[in-house]
């Protein structure tokens, strides 16, 4: 435990003292803060409109809803920027050869990894909160729906993290290991396109494949255990392969 | 506190190391000695757990560093070839965080940083990041964050490279100051850095074994046929006759492009002695002699002379090793 606290705050800290952790919250916040203005000031139109005829809107479903959903796009974009270093880097540098001499275990290494990742990815998600006070400021949201749609952001992340480490550790090029993770990202994305178009059978294994589709219901502020078993899984499954790629690369020399 | 047993590591079908053998006792400084690529540095890497054998087996502090490689890892400090630092980081911080994950105790750490900081004399750099340091600088922060859990076992993968003479003789130093308490292996491709720091020196050729011994005897047993530098003051070909006369002589060739600056490299058999021959030949025959010493005996001569020696039908056995003092 002491180890992986080690090497994640190594990898934190060497996000943040570097350019790349601002340049990655900057790009993240700067679509993120269009999509906020756009789908609120259309929420406020409309609610305005309701007004007069006596109705009312739902501002967890009309606002924070959607624009987090369009969040999990943004993220899957950025994702790769965040994992791509992760092992290319230390294999190009050298560096990894003191993190596999010193008395740590491969699997604290890539826990370590995982979680200095995914606290960058946390500080990037926190920098939302500030857009969702302004909701409850000047609204009153509810905030159950709001923790569940974060809860999912954090899962979802998690098993981009998860898969990122494992494209990382198979090169020692950052940039290929950028590249890929984007194309199997993009792809676990796409995929759920097909659910509709392919037939009674492809069609729910399509949708059930994809990363972003399994975000909707925590959009909606529904805790699904089928989707935190999804990304659980998918999280597992990646951190495992990740071991198996260590352990290869070791034997082949 | 070293024990390495047949040791074989294949890459595909390339044989890097081939049946190495050798244990290093406690205290002792071994030298490892090739030419690039004869292996030194994949032996280091089973040696540090970087990577597992094919076959045979290491033993490190008496743990065996593949069923029981984190505790052979604790008692292990390594420098590879290319110190393994963090460009980003300071050079406190990156010792800090070698310390933590080498599991110094975290009340001790921040006196085991300084501590080692002024062993390797680095302390003066300490809030400069590691990407911005000179190759001297690397090369000591590399040192000290081997050196800082205070290892057992010390395995330094040419140590030396890359810096200049006044740094090759502190790290040498500081190399010294380290046997004792701790058992050290150093790889290089210089010959005499070996007779300078080592007690015992293994030879490795192209994966295999080819001699173990101290220095001195290595240096002894090699020179086999002996080569002398001579200079006269009388020039020509004249003086290369007289000196092929000498008994024990066995080859004269100019040691110089021009024949009449009279130096010459003289030849002898074996393990025979001539100087005193050749001295007085040259005297008596009233020229002035102006130099005569044994030439030192290059990395690539002392390898031609051990893979020769060995021949192809022998390279089996490995030289015996000398009784030790």
């Amino acid at each position: 435990m002491r180890n992986i606290m080690a090497i994640a705050d190594r990898e934190l800290r060497s996000y943040f003292s570097s350019p790349i952790a601002y340049i990655i919250i900057g790009f993240f916040l700067l679509p993120f803060g269009v999509f906020f203005y756009l789908y609120l000031t259309s929420f406020v139109r409309q609610s305005l409109q309701m007004a007069q005829f006596g109705g009312a809107m739902n501002i967890n479903q009309q606002v924070i809803r959607y624009v987090l959903q369009n969040a999990s796009v943004i993220i899957l974009f950025i994702m790769p920027m965040i994992t791509m270093r992760t092992y290319a880097e230390e294999k190009r540098s050298g560096t990894i050869e003191l993190l596999l001499t010193s008395p740590v275990t491969d699997v604290e290494i890539i826990l370590g990894k995982f979680f200095g990742a995914l606290g960058l990815y946390l500080a990037m998600l926190s920098v939302t909160l500030p857009y969702m006070g302004i909701l409850f400021y000047y609204g009153n949201p509810e905030w159950r729906p709001l923790v569940a749609a974060y809860l999912g952001l954090v899962l979802m992340g998690g098993a981009f993290v998860s898969l990122g480490l494992l494209v990382s550790s198979t090169t020692n090029n950052q940039i290929v290991a950028g590249i890929v993770s984007f194309v199997v990202f993009l792809l676990l994305w796409i995929v759920g396109w097909f659910a509709d178009t392919a037939g009674p059978t492809i069609g729910p294994i399509t949708s059930w494949l994809s990363i972003t589709e399994h975000f909707d219901d925590f959009s909606k502020g529904i805790i699904d255990t089928k989707h935190v078993l999804y990304y659980l899984s998918l999280i597992t499954f990646g951190l495992f392969l990740t071991a198996k790629s260590v352990d290869t690369e070791r034997w082949r020399g | 506190m070293i024990e390495v047993q047949h040791l074989t590591k294949r890459y595909g079908r390339v044989t890097a190391v081939d049946d190495v053998s050798f244990r290093v006792e406690p205290g002792e400084i071994l030298g490892f000695l090739g030419p690039n690529g004869a292996g030194k540095t994949t032996t280091m890497r089973i040696l540090t757990g970087y990577m597992p054998a094919s076959e045979g087996r290491a033993t490190v502090a008496g743990y065996d560093v593949f069923t029981h490689p984190i505790e052979a890892k604790r008692r292990t400090g390594y420098l590879p070839e290319t110190p393994p630092l963090y460009p980003d980081m300071t050079v406190r911080e990156y010792l800090d965080f070698v310390a933590r994950i080498k599991r110094v105790p975290s009340a001790e750490r921040k006196s085991r940083v300084d501590a080692v900081m002024k062993r390797t004399h680095v302390d003066d750099m300490a809030a400069r990041a590691c990407g911005k340091l000179s190759k001297g600088y690397r090369q000591r922060v590399g040192l000290a964050q081997a050196i800082i859990h205070n290892p057992e076992v010390l395995i330094l993968d040419e140590p030396t490279a890359g810096l200049d003479p006044k740094q090759i003789i502190e790290t040498r130093e500081l190399i010294r100051g380290l046997a004792g308490n701790h058992t050290i292996v150093l790889s290089t491709h210089i010959l005499p850095e070996v007779s300078q720091t080592c007690q015992r020196v293994v030879i490795i050729n192209k994966g295999r074994v080819v001699a173990v011994d101290t220095p001195d005897n290595l240096t002894a047993r090699l020179r086999g046929a002996e080569t002398l530098y001579v200079q006269v003051d009388a020039g020509g070909a004249d003086a290369g006759t007289a000196l092929a006369s000498v008994p024990g002589v066995t080859r004269v060739a100019p040691a110089d492009m021009r024949p009449a600056s009279g130096a010459f490299e003289v030849q002898s058999e074996r393990g025979r002695d001539v100087r005193r021959e050749l001295s007085r030949e040259i005297v008596t025959r009233g020229w002035g002699l102006l130099e005569l010493r044994p030439m030192r005996m290059s990395l690539e001569e002392v390898f031609l002379q051990v893979t020769t020696e060995e021949g192809p039908g022998d390279a089996e056995a490995p030289v015996q090793e000398a009784p030790r003092a």
